[in-house]
């Protein structure tokens, strides 16, 4: 679905990825890993198109196309969701009519009709279930005065909403107290299926203990260093980043 | 009928020159007076404001002309010696210089500096010919404004002040500006040239004050140009009584990653106006503004100030105050301008207003004009009584409604305060607040 | 009351669909409404002199009184200049280069809507503004306006039932010549300025509309402007009183025919609201801008202001500008009765050359009055867009409240955004409170909208309307609808 083949990027001139390489196939769940500056959340955002980040060389393919020559808006409609570490705040413009916007938008790329009010609202309304989402929440705009976990709900609300194949979820569980960190991930667990795929950017193991990764792999000064399965998460919680880091540079 | 006086104020000026000129003795000489003349021909197209938008609010063409004589505009030498020191802020040290009428007296000021060329302006025009060459009348809006113009004219002493190279400087400049109105109507046009150097950092001082109970007029003009990285602390200070009529200008100039810090407090007077333009001509240039206006009587002061954000990342900030007592008027225009170069620009703006009766007035109008895109800019302007729960909190503490709202407009007051760091001069204006409100000092 | 608050409303209204219609509506950016239709005019000659002002008022059919009102308008304003304190820069009008009188020739007395021309149906048609279908399906009775005189007038029985008057001007200043000549004038007085005595002097017909005492106006009632015939400046007249204890809701709106001429729109708009009386009064002003390069376009010098005469009475103006090449518009209020209300809530949005200098007055009398001021400005293109305002607090005024948000957006670096408030205040116990913003949209904002699939100009027309949306919350329903419209179309092609 999703093969990333030597990935350089920098941001105002900074080399931040040196080189990443990365498959990812449809079902399998992949955590990025990594200490903080390693280059985690540039992946998710050059993956999802962020236009600060210049690409300075590889590829990456998903399903067959050329995912860096697509613009945001139709990387998302080919089914790429990034859920924001930090979501944007937009005075004035609900939830509800933002995302009938989004929906429809991606459907008709996808050469399917709009959906009318009511039958969104009936999509809406069970999706709503599914990441326990208050309907208040909907109404007011995009955002705007949220509490921390309730614009990380309302991104994975977005996410069941959306229907990607590939999911990126960039430090999720940030800011999130325990009961907020099991919806969320109870959420995207729900929306796992043999069709998509899920890779969980971030820096504790704490959000794999809900979202059980296939494979974990570490990231460290732009490059992935180590791959493994979940026990390798277990490790770096036991022993930190620092073993990593160790053995990364002795490499060097 | 009131046409006729128009006329004759204006041409009153005009009328003078011949006179100043014949008292200039060797100065008519100097390139200077080459600017007293083109000053003087554009004053005879522009005249006296009457109605004009930008000083819509305060008129001094009628008290110009109802109040004074003009008879004598240039008065001779002077010392305080009959008068004393009651001007002096104490426990301020500082480089002194005094000017009584317009006039530099020797005698009572003291001054002396490794770090900094400081001398009487009239001193200046032959000793630091290049340095009036460049700056002279260059950032003083002279083809705008009348009263600038009028000072362009007629303006002969005032401070010269070069702060050297990276010198960083503790001791003030302090200048006194005394219009000694005992025994007839007193007028001055002060002007001063502060020349901040590269990398230096330094503080001026202007303290304007009044003896005697006759009218006095004083038309000032500052020009302070702030080179790359140096700081400059700017304090205007008005501490007057109902005769006094003030119109002054401070223009600056702001080079690349340089700050000005401009304080202005007016405790009086009987129509003042305070010019503060401020242009950025570079980049990451730094203005805070401050000012308070603590106003009774009949008392009108109006303050205007505008801050030009020419270059990119600049920053400017400015808070005006103002607690409006009897039958006082304010007024407060604020301009920020952010031209189309000037992206990432955040510029703030605050003027804040009590009125204590129905007889008091303020005009506020904050203006913003933003040509560029992506920049931060905002203003708040808020007029109202204190703040009831605050008045209720203390009240209800056992303090008396008077004394709880006493307390309330000093703590309003000396927000302002905060921002000046020369602690003599922090007690001398706290002690003006606080008595002012019955307060006990910090 | 149109914000998307619940679910349950948006299924009730379908708002969405018609949110995502307006987009799709307009893919053309050229002015949709341009163009002229072919009606036979009867024209006064080209230029103003008293003959012509003898003309009108006899085509009319006017009482001496008025003529002798608009003689005094026109010879005060031969005397009063132009003004040039607004932030606006245009070639000045000739006013002997326009004509200041043109009907249709088949005018008669119309009963009902089969009377009206066909071609003139038509153009309503194509307009969007199908008489039958606003009259069955809106429940709103339009007072149409071809060129200066009234064709068609409805749901007047039914408002007749109620007492209401709601007719063209010409027909009040013919049925209830007493109304007209107790209350013209006196809110906007002839010699209020340069534009109002120009229009006090020629102004052709309009609306007048009363409401009795007690009465709830149960439609909105709505007057649509065209501009039709080439070279000829509308001077409309809008008075409408409001009696004790009454209410109604007013709707204007505009749009115009594409043309290279510049065409004057000067209209005075007065409003009279007794105690307890409340009037509120929405406009949509789309006339035509001008091209991308600024040539043509509507010159809109508007006086509307009214008169809180009453206790507790209130009058709210609700406005989205998008037309227009230049704006000069300032629809105030004067707060006289105790506990009067006044409110403002405009949105302006400016692209390519277009110029607007807009705002409020409110100016406050009677004690414990109230006033909200709350101004969106859109400028893009190489356009200019400025809010003037005032907020007076008079010396009796006491414990006068208002709050003002003044809001700037600018989309671009080539256009300009401006901030004047006035803030008069001589009482002390007023509490007045001033605040103004400048941005732009977040390129984080409009990257948010494309990672949902979302593409630019639609991101930047949701974003503009959320930003608007505390103003287009005060319109009715259908104008919600047109305004949204409006800010889409007006700003498209801005960003690239």
């Amino acid at each position: 679905m999703l093969n990333i083949t030597n990935l350089k990027a920098s941001v105002e001139g900074k080399e931040i990825l040196k080189g990443i390489n990365l498959e990812v196939k449809p079902g399998e769940v992949h955590a990025i890993m990594g200490p903080n500056g390693s280059g985690k959340s540039t992946l998710a955002s050059v993956l999802a198109g962020r236009e600060e980040y210049n690409v300075d060389g590889g590829e990456v393919s998903f399903n067959g196309d050329d995912l860096l020559e697509l613009s945001p808006e139709d990387r998302a409609r080919e089914g790429v969701f990034l859920a924001f570490q930090y979501p944007i705040e937009i005075p004035g413009v609900s939830t509800t009519n933002f995302l009938k916007t989004a929906v429809n938008q991606v459907r008709e790329y996808r050469g399917l009709e709009a959906l009318d009010a009511v039958s969104f609202l009936s999509i809406m309304k069970e999706k709503m279930k599914l990441v326990e989402i208050d309907q208040s929440l909907l109404s007011r705009p995009l955002n705007e005065g949220f509490s921390g976990g309730e614009k990380k709900r309302n991104e994975i609300f977005q996410m069941a909403m959306l229907a990607p194949t590939l999911a990126i979820l960039d430090e999720t569980d940030s800011g999130l107290d325990i009961d907020a960190l099991r919806i969320v991930a109870n959420g995207v667990n729900k929306l796992k299926s043999e069709k998509n795929a899920t890779i969980v950017v971030t820096h504790y193991q704490r959000l794999l203990d809900y979202i059980v990764p296939d494979f974990v792999h570490v990231l460290y000064n732009g490059k992935i260093v180590k791959s493994g399965t979940k026990e390798l998460a277990m490790e770096l919680e036991e022993k930190g980043y620092d073993w990593i880091k160790e053995e990364a540079n002795s490499v060097v | 009928m009131s046409q006729q006086v128009d006329i004759n104020i204006n041409q009153l000026f005009i009328d003078k020159f011949s006179d100043f000129e014949h008292q200039l003795n060797g100065q008519k000489t100097l390139p200077i007076h080459d600017l007293r003349k083109k000053a003087l021909h554009k004053f005879k197209e522009l005249g006296i404001p009457n109605s004009h938008e930008e000083y819509k609010y305060t008129n001094f063409k009628k008290a110009l002309t109802k109040n004074f004589t003009f008879n004598q505009l240039f008065k001779s030498k002077n010392d305080s010696s009959s008068f004393g020191n009651d001007y002096i802020i104490n426990e301020l040290e500082g480089n002194v210089l005094v000017f009584i009428n317009g006039q530099f007296s020797e005698s009572d000021s003291h001054f002396k500096s490794d770090e900094i060329d400081i001398k009487p302006l009239a001193n200046a025009y032959s000793e630091n010919p290049d340095t009036i060459a460049q700056h002279f009348g260059n950032y003083s809006k002279n083809n705008e404004d009348s009263y600038a113009l009028l000072n362009s004219t007629y303006c002969n002493n005032g401070v010269f002040a070069q702060i050297g190279k990276n010198k960083i400087v503790n001791t003030p400049i302090i200048i006194y500006y005394i219009s000694d109105a005992r025994a007839d109507e007193a007028v001055s046009f002060p002007r001063n040239l502060i020349v901040a150097e590269s990398g230096s950092e330094s503080s001026i001082i202007e303290v304007y004050s009044t003896i005697g109970e006759k009218n006095s007029f004083s038309n000032a003009v500052t020009e302070i140009v702030v080179e790359e990285n140096a700081i400059l602390n700017y304090f205007k200070i008005l501490n007057e009584t109902e005769h006094v009529y003030h119109v002054g200008l401070t223009q600056a100039s702001q080079k690349k990653n340089s700050t000005i810090n401009a304080h202005s407090y007016t405790f009086g007077g009987g129509i003042i106006r305070n010019n503060l333009h401020i242009a950025q001509e570079d980049e990451n240039c730094t203005t805070n503004m401050f000012g308070l206006y603590l106003l009774n009587g009949n008392s009108h002061i109006d303050n205007h100030t505008e801050v030009d954000h020419k270059r990119p990342n600049s920053y400017s900030n400015e808070l005006y105050k103002g607690i409006l007592d009897e039958k006082s008027t304010g007024v407060f225009n604020g301009k920020i301008f952010v031209r189309r170069e000037a992206q990432k620009t955040n510029a703030f703006q605050s003027n804040k207003n009590i009125l204590l009766t129905n007889d008091a007035t303020i005009n506020s109008k904050p203006q913003l004009e933003i040509w560029a895109d992506d920049v931060k800019c905002s203003h708040g302007c808020t007029t109202g009584q204190m703040d009831e729960e605050a008045l209720f909190y203390l009240r209800a503490r056992g303090i008396d409604k008077d004394k709880a709202r006493a307390m309330l407009l000093y703590a309003f007051s000396i927000d302002v305060l905060k921002n000046v760091t020369i602690e003599p001069l922090k007690k001398y204006l706290d002690h003006i607040i606080a008595q002012r409100f019955n307060q006990e000092e910090l | 009351m149109l914000y998307i608050s619940t679910l349950f409303e948006i299924s009730l209204n379908s708002r969405m669909s018609k949110d995502e219609q307006i987009l799709e509506d307009f893919t053309s950016k050229e002015y949709e409404h341009g163009w002229t239709v072919d009606l036979e005019v009867d024209e006064a000659p080209k230029g103003l002199n008293e003959s012509v002002i003898r003309l009108i008022s006899s085509k009319k059919n006017e009482p001496d009184w008025l003529l002798e009102w608009r003689l005094k308008a026109y010879r005060l304003w031969l005397t009063m200049e132009e003004p040039d304190w607004a932030n606006i820069n245009y070639h000045k009008v000739n006013y002997q280069d326009i004509i200041y009188y043109s009907a249709p020739k088949k005018k008669k007395e119309l009963k009902s809507l089969d009377e009206v021309d066909p071609e003139l149906r038509d153009t309503f048609k194509r307009l969007g503004i199908s008489l039958e279908e606003q009259k069955r399906l809106t429940g709103v009775a339009v007072d149409a306006v071809i060129d200066s005189v009234s064709v068609a007038t409805t749901f007047k029985e039914k408002l007749g039932e109620l007492g209401i008057i709601f007719c063209s001007f010409s027909e009040a200043v013919q049925e209830h010549p007493d109304l007209i000549q107790k209350h013209l004038g006196t809110v906007v007085p002839v010699n209020d300025n340069y534009f109002s005595a120009l229009n006090s002097a020629v102004f052709t017909d309009g609306s007048f509309c009363y409401i009795p005492k007690g009465v709830r106006c149960p439609m909105e009632l709505s007057t649509y402007f065209r501009i039709n015939a080439a070279n000829t400046g509308q001077f409309e007249r809008t008075l409408i009183v409001a009696d004790e204890d009454s209410y109604v809701s007013y709707l204007e709106g505009c749009t115009a025919p594409q043309r290279d001429e510049n065409q004057l729109h000067a209209a005075v708009v007065e409003i009279k609201a007794a105690t307890k009386a409340e009037v509120k009064y929405s406009t949509v002003q789309n006339w035509y801008p001008g091209d991308k390069n600024g040539l043509g376009g509507i010159y809109n010098f508007v006086t509307k202001r009214g008169i809180c005469a009453g206790d507790h009475s209130k009058i709210s103006w609700t406005q989205v500008e998008t037309g227009s090449a230049v704006t000069w518009k300032y629809p105030s209020c004067i707060l006289k009765g105790d506990y009067s209300v006044g409110e403002f809530y405009s949105v302006a949005v400016t692209n390519n050359y277009q110029q607007a200098d807009t705002g409020t007055k409110m100016i406050h009398i009677g004690k414990n009055t109230k006033s909200r001021i709350v101004s969106k400005g859109v400028s893009a293109g190489k356009s200019q867009n400025s809010y003037r305002g005032q907020v007076k607090v008079m010396k009796r005024a006491e414990n006068a409240r208002n709050f003002s948000q003044c809001d700037s957006l600018l989309m671009g670096n080539d256009c300009g955004a401006h901030t004047f408030p006035y803030i008069d205040i001589e009482n002390s116990s007023a509490q007045v409170e001033h605040e103004a913003t400048t941005s732009k949209i977040g390129e984080d904002q409009i990257f948010y909208c494309n990672q949902r699939g979302i593409d630019t100009e639609k991101a930047i027309a949701l974003i503009v309307n959320g930003y608007c949306k505390e103003v287009l919350n005060q319109l009715p329903m259908e104008f919600a609808v047109e305004a949204q419209k409006l800010l889409a179309l007006t700003l498209e092609g801005s960003v690239g």
